[in-house]
């Protein structure tokens, strides 16, 4: 099953590379992964989507709990969360396509932010449903080429009172 | 007043209440030797030939002290030959602070000479690793390298140190407390979950506990055996947990796993409760995993998360400092009924003590030629008589170690120093050197093949150096003997590459050292040379020739069952 996992590290130089190699070295995947400061600048935010198992996640999970510069792990698949993706698209346009695609484009309510005789470059902005949607809309016309950002997420606040909703927290047998 | 960083490396290890480097000097570390030499009344070096010989003589020194071992080496090569020293301590969990050279900070990056990566590279193999940029992070740093080393599952860490950084200067002032809010480890295990353990050890037909090296770097052996007697609980133990509980108790059922005894194997397959305490259910220790103690609850002590339901999923975790966990665990023992557990588990301990007569421990020897076993026997008993618990044995790498773990009986903690998680070949003679440094009045031995004896051998020159008493035993069968018995066994006799055509002569060689060689080659030699060198106050190294056949039983062959022993 595919989980996102939010980790909350020092803002150090290395501390991408423990991540990453824990997961090279344990031979875990990263599909997704995405790293910015947060409002305190000495912690950064890391939001990465990977896949596996219950005890592969678990000791995903525990592994990162272990390494010195991390300071809190979150499993957010489970609770309520929301995700979003940021995709830039640059499709081909001809006079005839061009109509289409920004038909499109404002269905998904996306942007167009660059522009030349042959092309549009597209902002689209979602869910992982919604951005593989618009990209299977636009491939017929022809994707010329494709960056995404892969998910950040964050939790829910909820609805009746203050507070982050509870995320499930693996704290209590994660903590060394 | 100004300090320069070698100076603040100094008085800094001095704080720390470190009496003693294992290092190795070169051109990046040129400035610290230089203030090193300043306080050589303080603290004292130890001059090895390499620096792989560095690192494992200070985890030799670490594990058998209980102290963090500290090395110092230069950068590029004197870094990477430590690397096996470091992955060795990392897989053992033993206490390190590693310092290495590097190139001055202008240069990191640019391929100077004698530049490695070395955070880079050690990274997957230390426990943390730093790499010192200004030199008023200095003393925090070492500060926490300390902390990160000894607190914890300890492990070593690494301190990287460019040449410019340890050149400049700064304020001395050494942090007194210190608190990093991405590290917490748990000491106290969860009082609502070692109350179900107790009521459950309390229930079980058949429990069994299987302590691991954990016990032993928690100085957890007192509360283990305290348990394991009040509630008549029979008790094996990993490689790295022997001398955890006493070899001599009726209820120590010897090793389990790979080589592990019968009786240990046939238990821990039959019980109903295993307790693991500090261990980790090493593939060496489990066999195939589906069918390692299929009828068990089980509970796991360990103080590293990680560890709990990585192989074997387990009921009841607790994480938590074995000690402290084992202690509560007698508290709460308290509450339960009193009951007569020696009879509660009669049935139990008879049926394990069957299995012990059914395949004890075993060789067979017609007397024509040395059997290792023999020696080590003969090592467990003249050694004994002549300094009772007051030895250190250290073993290399391969049937040595395998046989040394089966046939000498560790009755304390910290006597049994051994490369288990890496399996370091080379790793036993250097070991050797840094435990006769903690203890120079303790007999230290190191058991040894001549395969592995060879990966370091240049460190007679320090033991002799430094006037270190340090016992070689080499078991010498002419080949590199696991291999060899795994090609006899699974790889139809072919014997690729683990045949010795050519060995050195290892008497001349000691003597060309400066050291004592002695040679057995008949049954009859055997104790008299291992007297004779008890009796020798300087190193020595005994060639004994044993039988190049011999194999290392039970086996269960790797990915088997434990039940699927080969027997003598």
């Amino acid at each position: 099953m595919r989980h996102v996992i939010s980790v909350l590290v020092d803002n150090e130089p290395g501390v991408l590379s423990r991540i990453s190699g824990l997961f090279s070295g344990r031979g875990f995947n990263i599909e997704s992964l995405n790293v910015a400061e947060t409002l305190d600048p000495t912690i950064s935010r890391m939001t990465l989507v990977t896949q596996g198992n219950d005890q592969i996640i678990e000791q995903i999970i525990k592994q990162l709990n272990k390494l010195v510069n991390v300071i809190k792990v979150l499993d957010l698949t489970g609770s309520d969360y929301v995700e979003r993706e940021m995709a830039l698209v640059k499709v081909s346009a001809n006079t005839s396509s061009r109509a289409e695609i920004l038909r499109i484009v404002e269905i998904f309510r996306g942007r167009v932010v660059d522009v030349s005789q042959k092309s549009y470059t597209l902002e689209v902005t979602g869910d992982e449903k919604k951005i593989q949607a618009v990209i299977d809309l636009l491939s017929p016309i022809g994707i010329m080429e494709i960056v995404r950002t892969g998910k950040v997420a964050i939790t829910r606040a909820r609805k009746n009172g203050s507070g982050p909703a509870e995320a499930r927290e693996k704290e209590t047998n994660n903590r060394r | 007043m100004k300090k320069t960083g070698a100076e603040i490396l100094m008085e800094s290890l001095k704080l720390e209440g470190v009496d003693t480097l294992f290092g190795f000097p070169g051109g990046a570390v040129l400035n610290i030797y230089d203030t090193l030499s300043r306080y050589s009344e303080e603290i004292r070096h130890i001059l090895v030939r390499h620096e792989q010989g560095a690192v494992h003589a200070a985890d030799g020194y670490a594990r058998s002290s209980g102290k963090v071992g500290v090395c110092l080496v230069t950068s590029g090569p004197g870094a990477t030959n430590a690397v096996t020293g470091i992955a060795t301590a990392y897989m053992d969990s033993v206490p390190l602070v590693v310092f290495t050279g590097q190139v001055p900070t202008m240069l990191i990056g640019n391929d100077a000479f004698q530049e490695a990566d070395i955070v880079g590279i050690t990274r997957p193999c230390t426990k943390h690793n730093y790499l010192v940029k200004e030199v008023k992070d200095l003393a925090l740093i070492i500060k926490q390298a300390f902390h990160l080393a000894r607190t914890g599952r300890p492990g070593p860490v690494l301190v990287d140190l460019p040449k410019d950084v340890v050149a400049a200067t700064n304020d001395f002032s050494y942090p007194t407390k210190i608190k990093m809010r991405s590290y917490n480890p748990t000491y106290q295990g969860h009082p609502m979950q070692i109350k179900r353990a107790v009521k459950l050890i309390a229930k079980a037909q058949k429990p069994l506990i299987y302590a691991g090296g954990g016990v032993i770097l928690a100085n957890a052996s007192k509360e283990l055996t305290a348990l394991a007697q009040k509630f008549s609980i029979p008790v094996t133990t990993t490689l790295m947990g022997l001398g955890g509980f006493p070899g001599t108790s009726p209820l120590f059922l010897g090793m389990l796993g790979m080589h592990g005894t019968y009786q240990a194997n046939m238990a821990v397959t039959n019980c109903d409760l295993l307790m693991a305490v500090g261990a980790r259910f090493d593939d060496r220790v489990t066999g195939k995993v589906e069918e390692f103690s299929p009828h068990s609850t089980k509970i796991h002590v360990d103080i590293d998360p990680t560890s709990i339901s990585k192989n074997v999923m387990v009921d009841i975790p607790i994480v938590g400092d074995a000690r402290n966990v084992l202690k509560a665990m007698l508290k709460y023992f308290e509450e339960e009924p009193a009951q007569d557990w020696g009879k509660l588990r009669s049935e139990w301990l008879k049926q394990v003590g069957d299995w012990a007569k059914m395949s004890p421990l075993n060789y067979k020897s017609d007397g024509s030629c040395i059997k290792p076993q023999f020696v080590i026997q003969k090592i467990d008993e003249l050694a004994k008589a002549l300094v009772g618990d007051n030895f250190i044995i250290t073993t290399e790498v391969g049937q040595n170690q395998m046989w040394t773990a089966q046939f000498f009986t560790f009755t304390r903690p910290r006597t049994l120093i051994t490369s288990g998680g890496l399996g370091t070949m080379g790793y036993g003679f250097p070991a050797a050197i840094g435990a006769q440094v903690a203890f120079p009045e303790k007999l230290v031995i190191d058991i040894a093949g001549d395969g592995s004896f060879q990966m370091n051998i240049q460190e007679l020159a320090t033991a002799v150096q430094y006037r270190l008493p340090v016992k070689v035993a080499v078991l010498n069968n002419h080949c590199l003997g696991m291999v060899r018995q795994w090609q006899q066994l699974f790889c139809g006799q072919r014997y690729s590459q683990t045949i010795f055509e050519v060995l050195p002569d290892f008497v001349k060689l000691a003597e060309a050292y400066g050291a004592v060689g002695l040679r057995a080659t008949k049954p009859e030699e055997v104790e008299p040379v291992i007297r004779e060198a008890l009796a020798t106050k300087r190193p020595v190294v005994m060639d004994f020739v044993v039988d190049s056949q011999e194999c290392v039983y039970p086996m269960v062959p790797a990915g088997s069952a434990l039940t699927e022993m080969l027997l003598v």
